[in-house]
């Protein structure tokens, strides 16, 4: 089998919260023990309950946090940011985008520039070709070139969620993590953001890392899914065993909490 | 009387590309105790149409409205006083991203505290009690210790449901909820729905549920409004809209349920209206 894009192994990650002012302070740990691996052109979807630590390892995947303990492998190549200095190499290899896209997003940075600065910083692209992408990647998400000179005040939250994803795209990363990306976009967007991310994923083999609650989303764009519970992963497996045979007790109850958008579910409330 | 009464509301920023009309003469209203949906296209004006009714765009936007009535009181003309004492005690607002509304310089129990002080009669020791009572309601595990923390060390999740703490606390007449449940997962997001349905019930007060989560509709709505490009495209009760949608926006919203994917491509909007 070809080597794995990413290789997680044993990965924890404690915070330490100080206690007020006579307070003891406290370990929270958030990640105890994680393995696993994803090969290229393939996406791992990651599920599991507010709090249990997915954006925490999203930060460590994407080498932003440093993990507490265990080794991360990128391309067979162990990296801690702990202790040596990311290269430009790496960093254009490895995307995040984030859960909260308003935070991650410099209010007094026009939205071309937003999107310009990766290719600025780790490129030789001139002025008048980073533009022209920039503005082919504002029309792949659903906006358009007048938007080009806004801030990112002046967006709708589901079109801030959309820059966030295309100035992730714009060095074609090897490896993308997406924490929650189309959760606060309406259908119609949310199938174009989907769509593009899957046709990406065929013409240049991308690798996905797929944080989401949404299990109508996971089921489509999935190869396998990844189930945390509380800092752990209680179940690995492909989508369609998963879906087929849920194991684990949150996963079980998971699938059967999703809401039913039908006639005969609205008619059932109604009557009560 | 309707306690929300809308009449054609506009809205228009300046940009740099000229004036750019977000809200087209929308009008709506809800009645006390009423589940008011708003779904509709990213960018179509859900949020910008709320937050003129609280007052809160940028100087850069320019509101004309013929009618914006809260309770029989006239919101265009409320000074900022009158404005702030309505806002918080009658109206609350869940926004659409939690992490930018909590102050990050104040932990989650200063920050509940504060609202409850501003809008409550109740003394030290009851909102203490209130606030974990709070907490609890909106299944943030170990409320005690969670006083404490700062939005920065709270998950995405977290942040949301402090948020609907904060919004629900001092029992407001009408509350909006700009997409409440985005970031939680199907067990917590029904916990929620179920709290907010409750005191809905309870209390009658009037919700207006702005979501892009068609099962999330059919769970809680009475009614529902379709937006489109800053217009109100349809509006119906909501088993009508699910049984006969009219329009065809209506319609491709949902079909673009991923469920309802066929082959490997999902429907968008598209293929459903022309531009
Ligand atoms: N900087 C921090 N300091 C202390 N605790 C933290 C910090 N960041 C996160 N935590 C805690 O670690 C746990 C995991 O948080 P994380 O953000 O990874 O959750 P999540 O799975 O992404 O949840 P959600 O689905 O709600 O976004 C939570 O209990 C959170 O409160
Ligand atoms: N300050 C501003 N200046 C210019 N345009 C703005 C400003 N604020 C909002 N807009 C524009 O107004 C339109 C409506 O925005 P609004 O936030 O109401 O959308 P929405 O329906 O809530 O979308 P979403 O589902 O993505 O949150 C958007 O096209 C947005 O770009
Ligand atoms: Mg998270
Ligand atoms: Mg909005």
């Amino acid at each position: 089998m070809t080597q794995p894009v990413l290789k997680a192994e044993n990965i924890t990650r404690d915070y330490h919260v100080k206690g007020g002012l006579w307070g003891k302070s406290k370990t929270v740990n958030a990640l105890k023990g994680i393995n696993f691996e994803v090969h290229e052109g393939k996406t791992l979807a990651i599920v599991g309950e507010s709090g249990c630590g997915k954006s925490t390892l999203a930060r460590i995947l994407t080498l932003i946090d440093p993990a507490t303990s265990g080794d991360l492998k990128i391309d067979g190549q162990s990296i801690n940011i702990a202790k040596t200095k990311l290269t430009p190499e790496l960093r254009q290899k490895v995307q995040i985008v984030f859960q909260n896209p308003y935070g991650s997003l410099n209010p007094r940075q026009k939205i071309g520039k937003v999107l310009e600065e990766p290719l600025l910083l780790n490129t030789k692209k001139t002025a008048g070709e980073r533009k022209k992408l920039a503005d082919e990647m504002l029309v792949k998400v659903g906006l358009g070139p007048e938007h080009y000179h806004r801030y990112p005040h002046m967006f709708s939250g589901g079109q801030r969620q959309r820059i966030a994803i295309a100035r992730a795209l714009m060095l074609t990363p090897r490896l993308l993590v997406l924490d929650e990306p189309v959760s606060a976009l309406d259908l119609s967007v949310q199938a174009q953001i989907l769509n593009l991310l899957a046709d990406l994923q065929e013409e240049l083999n991308l690798t996905y890392v797929f944080i989401s609650h949404d299990l109508s989303v996971v089921k489509y764009i999935a190869d396998e899914v990844l189930v945390m519970y509380f800092g752990e992963v209680v179940e690995h497996r492909s989508r369609d065993e998963i879906f087929a045979n849920p194991q684990h007790e949150y996963t079980q109850t998971l699938f059967a909490a999703t809401p039913r958008a039908d006639v005969e579910s609205i008619r059932e409330r109604l009557s009560n | 009387m309707s306690l929300l009464e809308i009449e054609n509301l506009r809205v228009e920023f300046d940009t740099s590309s000229g004036v750019f009309r977000a809200l087209d003469g929308v009008s709506y209203s809800v009645d006390p105790g009423e589940v008011l949906a708003i779904v509709g296209e990213s960018g179509s004006g859900k949020s910008v149409a709320m937050l003129a009714l609280m007052g809160l765009l940028p100087k850069t936007a320019k509101v004309s409205a013929d009618k914006l009535l809260f309770n029989g009181q006239d919101l265009k003309t409320l000074n900022p006083k009158q404005r702030r004492k309505l806002i918080g005690s009658e109206i609350a607002m869940i926004f659409q991203e939690p992490i930018a509304s909590l102050n990050p310089c104040f932990n989650v129990g200063f920050q509940l505290n504060e609202a409850l002080k501003t809008h409550t009669d109740l003394g030290k020791a009851a909102r203490r009690d209130r606030c974990l009572e709070l907490l609890n309601d909106v299944g943030i595990p170990d409320p005690k210790s969670r006083l404490k923390s700062y939005p920065h060390q709270m998950s995405g999740g977290q942040c949301q449901r402090v948020m609907i703490a904060m919004a629900i606390a001092c029992s407001p007449k009408l509350l909006i909820a700009d997409e409440p449940t985005t970031a939680l997962d199907v067990t917590i997001q029904r916990q929620i729905l179920e709290l907010l349905m409750n005191l809905q019930q309870q209390t009658k007060m009037a919700l207006i549920m702005i979501t892009h989560d068609m099962g999330v509709v059919a769970q809680t709505a009475d009614r529902v409004i379709v937006q489109y490009k800053g217009k109100l495209m349809e509006e119906a009760p909501v088993l009508d809209l699910f049984e006969s949608p009219k329009n065809p926006y209506t319609k491709a919203l949902l079909s673009a349920l991923p469920e309802n994917a066929t082959g490997d491509r999902l429907p968008t909007v598209a293929d459903f209206v022309q531009a």
